[in-house]
């Protein structure tokens, strides 16, 4: 079966304008995660769609899919963890819950603060992580990246055709997630910052599949501001 | 929820532009298969007055197309059921002006946008159900619709000896009409006349076909599509007056950026109708519809289909424009954006 994984344990700190989750602002006339919600709802192969949420706005959320008449079939509200991976195994141990464990099961997880994610990304996500057991959606680096170990000197400058910029959705075969991530050594548990990273620590591949630079996390005033003008009709030219 | 609008901004460039749609009073549909119209392609390259692109554009292209409704909110279709898009948006229906004539209609990538989007919201009585027909087939629906509507207008208005039927014209419409006039007018001998013997050919199921500049002096017709259009289309019309009965109509179906002469002598001496046919409505979509569940039908359709590579991108949407000016007949292709 195939989940999608709505990633929202953010607590919306690095905004410093509300103490709402920055999933919940308004983009035109309803909150970011409804946006991102009806987006992967469009997919037809989900079999069900579960949000991973921070536990004080679990109940806000639930409320927020009956304003907007979300399908309640469709979607399950599950508490989130302290990081992004603790949210995706909540996740994971809701769909098992309900569904059982299957070598089959499939897992699309997607950062809710991400609504301009299209269908084609989601699908493309779909049949690579079928087909390959893990993928990352990424869009070419355009900036040069530099490496500074000490965050003072410039150590390395990679070659930018090599380099990429991570987005989501990350998409996982769900048992070959928990194996890979059951080698991991609690140092090297306590430094991921990225799921895909479980399986290039477990010198797993990981398939690339092309993201939209459209596709944009809203994480700071700047990008919610960017996000708010081009929701409302706004043109990017490519 | 978040939509991409691909929309032409001048000729040859085209930007997105994102738009938050309404899920609830419209169905929402994904495209499935899309078809590039001349009409598109004059947008796309620029060949049209200045004024009419700058009243016009930005603008989304392309008004044939097939989808599969994602969600409806309505009820009225369930989700996954694949759907032909019509792109007349009617004013309040009228008694005596069809939908396609209304000038408070609009129509999709000519007032406003087309359906060049990663999902459309459309209302869902301007969605027509289908279920055997493939969908590289059922894009055509719209084109095929306007050859039924042709038809129907001749058979409502001309008078009723139809023996003999000519089309001008060697292209897809010339085919389509063709095809439409077997299945609607059995019983009539269809001619066709064009000028490129190789595109002649494929009309495998005409009665007859004639090269424009052989045709016999004594070649005689009840009736008559032009099916030409460009700057062919004057030749094609003096060719019909010179060939047609009295009292025959005239079915003018080619689009002509520029006025053309006509021999309005032979007109009045024969009283002949001239009888303008464009686009099509609902009733028209639903003829072409239960046509294509033939297999003839869509044996035939299919020889004029060029199916291009999947659009993925928007290099991909400047591919299929490139594509279609180098295919002779029309350009489909999957919408996967």
């Amino acid at each position: 079966m195939i989940f999608g994984a709505i990633l929202a344990g953010g607590s919306g700190t690095r905004m410093h304008i509300s103490s709402l989750p920055k999933q919940f602002l308004p983009l035109d006339d309803k909150p970011i995660i409804i946006h991102t919600v009806e987006k992967m709802l469009a997919c037809s192969k989900f079999d069900k769609i579960f949000i991973g949420i921070n536990p004080s706005w679990a109940s806000y959320m639930n409320d927020l899919l009956g304003k907007y008449e979300i399908d309640e079939e469709a979607v399950v509200v599950v508490v989130g963890g302290e990081n992004r991976n603790s949210t995706i195994f909540n996740i994971i141990e809701g769909i098992e819950e309900k569904f059982g464990v299957s070598d089959e099961h499939i897992i699309v997880t997607h950062d809710a603060v991400r609504p301009f994610v299209t269908l084609r990304i989601i699908e493309e996500n779909i049949e690579a992580a079928l087909k390959y057991g893990a993928c990352d959606t990424v869009v070419p680096a355009t900036d040069t990246i530099v490496v500074s170990q000490k965050n003072d000197i410039i150590s390395d400058i990679p070659n930018r055709i090599y380099m990429y910029q991570g987005q989501t959705p990350q998409s996982f075969n769900i048992n070959k997630l928990k194996e890979l991530y059951g080698k991991l050594s609690e140092a090297q548990k306590a430094v991921l910052t990225d799921a895909c990273n479980i399986f290039v620590m477990n010198s797993e591949k990981v398939k690339l599949v092309m993201g939209e630079n459209s596709n944009i996390k809203i994480t700071t005033v700047n990008d919610y501001k960017i996000a708010q003008y081009l929701a409302i009709g706004g043109t990017e030219s490519d | 929820m978040i939509n991409y609008v691909y929309r032409l901004v001048s000729p040859q460039f085209i930007s997105i532009d994102y738009a938050n749609i309404n899920v609830h009073d419209n169905v929402i549909v994904r495209p499935l298969y899309m078809s590039i119209c001349h009409a598109d392609q004059r947008y796309f390259l620029g060949n049209r007055d200045s004024d009419i692109l700058s009243a016009k554009l930005p603008m989304a292209l392309i008004h044939e197309c097939c989808g599969k409704v994602v969600l409806d909110k309505t009820g009225t279709f369930e989700k996954g059921q694949k759907v032909v898009l019509i792109p007349n948006i009617p004013a309040k229906p009228s008694d005596y002006i069809s939908e396609n004539y209304d000038e408070n209609s609009r129509f999709a990538s000519s007032s406003c946008d087309g359906f060049m989007r990663e999902f459309v919201d459309i209302p869902a009585e301007r969605l027509l159900p289908f279920d055997k027909v493939p969908p590289q087939n059922a894009v055509l629906c719209e084109y095929l619709s306007v050859a039924t509507h042709a038809v129907n207008r001749l058979i409502k208005y001309s008078h009723s000896c139809r023996d003999n039927i000519a089309i001008w014209g060697d292209g897809s419409l010339a085919y389509v009409v063709c095809c439409t006039l077997r299945e609607l007018l059995p019983k009539s001998k269809i001619t066709v006349v064009g000028k490129n013997i190789r595109k002649l050919s494929r009309f495998s199921f005409a009665h007859k076909t004639y090269l424009n500049n052989s045709l016999p002096a004594d070649f005689k017709i009840d009736h008559a599509f032009e099916c030409v259009g460009g700057e062919f289309s004057g030749f094609a019309i003096d060719d019909i007056i010179s060939h047609i009965k009295p009292q025959g109509t005239m079915m003018l179906m080619g689009v002509s950026e520029n006025k053309v002469p006509i021999n309005t002598r032979n007109v009045l001496e024969k009283g002949l109708m001239m009888l303008g046919s464009s686009r099509s409505g609902k009733e028209d979509f639903q003829t072409a519809l239960n046509m294509m569940q033939s297999v003839r039908i869509r044996r035939r359709l299919s020889s004029i289909i060029y199916e291009d590579a999947p659009v993925r991108s928007l290099d991909d949407i400047y591919r299929v424009f490139a594509t279609d000016l180098n295919t002779p007949f029309k350009t489909v292709f999957e919408w996967n954006i």
